[in-house]
């Protein structure tokens, strides 16, 4: 049977090295879980899902460099055609507002007219009478816009539409326990309502910055054409031709007419992008920290088993002569095994309780700079039980080493 | 005598080789992460302005009231009935109002496609405010700003692109459509971040190549490339009625060149703000802001929190790297307690075995720079894979970098040797003598 008073008088005369380890430990398990937790965080954060089908789907914005007002309208219906009639494209829609496209536009909207305070802040996505069904957004309820109920307007002379369709998070939001299809929404501080003719299943906001992860849900679709904003051209490609239509893409267009804007590059502010550059685009924040904080806890582990197992080898070395008495006095193999893993055990043991008090303050201190959620126990006890292992398996090592020192050490004078 | 220490530095990282290099990669890695991270905290952190910054100030009138505005905090721009009243008071010595625009310079040649560089309106008050520098030329006259003249300021890049770097103040460039006279060529000068304008770009996007006048700007129902906010109110429809609503987007600066200027020009702003209750545009007590630039990118928060939090994370990190360090070289060292015994009996004192023992520290931690300089390095290089592209390219390896990295791993780690030393030093000659 173990006995632990031995450990403790041992460690008693390691106090330096018992305290480090220990220190070593109650740091780590503090990073580690508020780094696990975070990471957890970031992951649920950019695993949302955006209601649309995301492959084979193209977003290219151009904007005029000269034309205005109405002009606009035929410009944008001769684009239109010309991506339609490109190989591979099943359909084009355009619009000023999409899932995850980094910014765009919010109002509150409202079931009654002069609302002191907005019902809910919602998106606002002026759209055409393809854009439904190119994103491949469900509509559960009511009907998409019909052709003739797009209008062509600039955005400081956005008239009330008669229709809207709104996502059924916002529907049940505004309308709860009650079917939206056919009621009134007024909205930005209208005077006249609009009324809502669809309802969409799901269908993510214009950003995925955690400003907005209150609204991520809540989207209004408008029947417009906005004539002086950045529209974007939402193209759905037959399945496997994405990559074709990309090419030839920014080419066709210029074609058409070059007096446009299509900006080159990678990022956010490109004029071409896939959706999954849209999507990694929108989340490569999150993403970043999450690897950063996977590689920390990574190297933290492994130099504090590092740590662990050198300061181990040491204080072996330094006991090779009472480990040789112990042996010829009959202790066994396993008695020694034990010793130095029940030694690591308490050290860890300390070393964690002591973590647990830091991990909770660092918490603490993470909420009020950054806005955090609070660490929740399953983490601490995951990172508890992290490290106990870790301690094991570092000494396990040195310890077995200990473990085959001969009695005739005992013998000898060093 | 340190030349010698030094040696003996060396020759000991050579006899417990896998101790030595434990320590050397521990070290390397705390210092690695911790520079890397502080590379892109120094270029997100950095004053844009450091001459000035305490001289210009963000102007913020509350138009939205309690019921509309964000935890009593105005809102970051004014509506342009306010922005208007102060730039004709002009109560400051030098004063803008401002928004950024979306123009494209068209090229008269026809196989040239057109640019939109970035591109502000603003009064010609800013370019001394701003400490924007010509190469040709200069800003635009009042008279250009009251007449709403089609005068245009262009940047170095845009000049050597069109003009191919010649002087080109006089000539005329087409943006958008409109011809415009060049008044002046700037010099280089790309604020990082574009303090006066957090908002519409983050701060860090590519200089600013064109300026044009406000007033001009608004005569061609130009719309803000930037936000607008128009809290819960209908203004209606038209650009008119647009301009005479309380929506908030024009920026406005002012430079108030000494403390007392600041608080007289605060002072007016709240006179201002309560003419406008008596007058009845208000129905709320004056709440205005005037914040000098470090006040307003602390506000704007230019400083994006995950380059806090990851700065943060990596100095934990390296301060438990140290903590191993402390550990691996206590056992380094007392397992040289006979050696030391040894040296002590033969006569060296304490100050030698201290200095003996941190030199060996030292030569660890430089050992551990030179391989955290290579993996700083791999680090800066993969910023990118991370933060926003606008923002990694401002992350460099520079000299001050390079030293801080060395510096950092020597000091660190002889800070961390300093207890291991301590108790080598404590080791009494007879002991160890009489042990062996």
């Amino acid at each position: 049977m173990l006995q632990i008073k031995p450990v403790l008088a041992a460690l008693k005369r390691h106090k330096a090295g018992t305290v480090l380890i220990g220190l070593q430990i109650a740091l780590t398990l503090a990073i580690v879980c508020n780094a696990l937790f975070l990471i957890q965080q970031k992951v649920t954060h950019l695993s949302r899902t955006t209601g649309i089908v995301e492959s084979d789907l193209l977003t290219v914005g151009s904007e005029w460099t000269n034309a205005s007002g109405a002009e606009v309208g035929s410009l944008v219906r001769t684009d239109l055609q010309t991506l339609r009639q490109l190989p591979g494209v099943a359909d084009v829609g355009v619009s000023y507002g999409y899932p995850l496209r980094g910014g765009g536009w919010n109002d509150g909207v409202s079931t009654k007219p002069d609302a002191k305070q907005s019902a809910a802040l919602a998106w606002r996505f002026f759209v055409d009478d393809h854009v439904l069904s190119v994103l491949g957004a469900k509509l559960i309820a009511g009907r998409n816009f019909r052709p003739d109920e797009i209008h062509v307007v600039d955005s400081h002379n956005l008239v009330t539409p008669a229709q809207l369709i709104i996502t059924k998070a916002l529907a049940d939001k505004v309308y709860p326990n009650q079917s939206a299809l056919g009621k009134p929404l007024y909205i930005a501080a209208a005077t006249s309502p609009s009324t809502i003719i669809g309802i969409i299943d799901h269908l993510q906001g214009g950003s995925a910055s955690s400003w907005s992860d209150a609204i991520s849900d809540y989207v209004v679709l408008e029947p417009k054409l906005l004539t002086d904003k950045s529209n974007a051209y939402l193209v759905r490609a037959q399945p496997g031709q994405l990559s074709a239509i990309t090419k030839v893409v920014r080419t066709a267009l210029f074609k058409t007419n070059r007096m446009r804007i299509i900006p080159d590059g990678e990022g956010e502010g490109a004029g071409v992008r896939s959706f999954a550059q849209v999507r990694e685009q929108a989340y490569k924040s999150d993403r970043g920290m999450a690897i950063i904080m996977s590689v920390i806890c990574a190297v933290l582990l492994i130099i504090t088993a590092a740590g662990i197992v050198g300061l181990t080898s040491f204080w072996v070395s330094q006991r090779r002569k009472q480990i040789g008495v112990r042996r010829a006095l009959g202790a066994t193999r396993g008695d020694i095994l034990s010793y130095f893993l029940a030694e690591n055990f308490l050290i860890s043991l300390g070393g964690v309780l002591a973590g647990i008090v830091l991990a909770f303050g660092m918490s603490l201190w993470l909420v009020m700079h950054f806005e955090t959620q609070r660490l929740s126990l399953p983490y601490v006890l995951v990172g508890v039980l992290l490290l106990l292992l870790l301690g094991q398996a570092a000494t396990l090592a040195p310890a077995l080493r200990a473990s085959c020192i001969s009695p005739v050490e005992a013998t000898r004078s060093t | 005598m340190f030349a010698y220490y030094f040696e003996l530095g060396l020759r000991s990282l050579r006899r417990n080789p896998v101790l030595t290099g434990l320590m050397i990669v521990t070290i390397a890695f705390g210092v690695a992460a911790s520079m890397t991270m502080y590379s892109v905290f120094r270029a997100v952190s950095n004053n844009p302005i450091p001459q000035k910054s305490s001289q210009l100030y963000a102007v913020q009138i509350d138009n939205f009231g309690p019921q509309n505005n964000q935890n009593s905090e105005p809102p970051d721009e004014l509506d342009y009935i306010d922005a208007m009243a102060l730039l004709k008071a002009h109560r400051a010595p030098r004063q803008t109002a401002l928004y950024p625009v979306k123009l494209s310079v068209i090229s008269d040649d026809a196989s040239q496609f057109p640019i939109r560089p970035t591109t502000y309106a603003i009064s010609n008050n800013a370019f001394p405010m701003f400490d924007i520098p010509f190469l040709y030329g200069g800003g635009w006259g009042t008279e250009d700003d009251e007449n709403r003249a089609s005068v245009v300021v262009i940047g170095r890049a845009l000049n050597d692109r069109l003009f191919h770097g010649a002087n080109s103040v006089g000539r005329e460039i087409n943006l958008s459509g409109h011809n415009y006279r060049i008044a002046g060529v700037m010099d280089s000068w790309d604020p990082k971040p574009l303090f006066f304008d957090l908002a519409s770009n983050g701060g860090f996007a590519d200089a600013i190549q064109l300026f044009i006048p406000m007033s001009r700007a608004v005569d061609l129902q130009l719309i803000t490339a930037g936000g607008t906010d128009c809290g819960a109110q209908n203004y209606g429809t038209g650009w008119d009625a647009f301009l005479r609503s309380s929506c908030s987007w024009v920026i406005y600066w002012a430079e108030l060149p000494s403390k007392a200027d600041a608080d007289a020009y605060r002072q007016y702003l709240r006179d201002y703000a309560a003419a406008q209750q008596r007058a009845g545009r208000y129905g709320w007590a004056p709440n205005v802001r005037l914040r000098d630039v470090s006040q307003w990118l602390d506000y704007e928060h230019a400083v994006p929190p995950e380059s806090k939090l990851s700065l943060y994370l990596s100095l934990g990190f390296l301060v438990i790297c140290l903590v191993n360090t402390v550990g691996l070289l206590l056992a380094k060292f007392m397992r040289r307690a006979s050696d030391i015994g040894v040296r002590r009996a033969l006569g060296a004192s304490r100050r030698t075995v201290y200095a003996q023992f941190l030199i060996e520290g030292a030569t660890i931690g430089l050992a551990g720079g030179v391989l955290g300089l290579l993996l700083t390095g791999v680090g800066v290089w993969s910023v990118g894979l991370i933060f926003d592209a606008q923002i990694a390219r401002l992350a460099t390896l520079d000299f001050s970098l390079v030293a801080l990295t060395l510096g950092v791993a020597v000091l660190a780690t002889v800070l961390a040797a300093f207890y291991p030393t301590w108790r080598a030093a404590q080791i009494a000659p007879a002991w160890q003598l009489k042990s062996n």
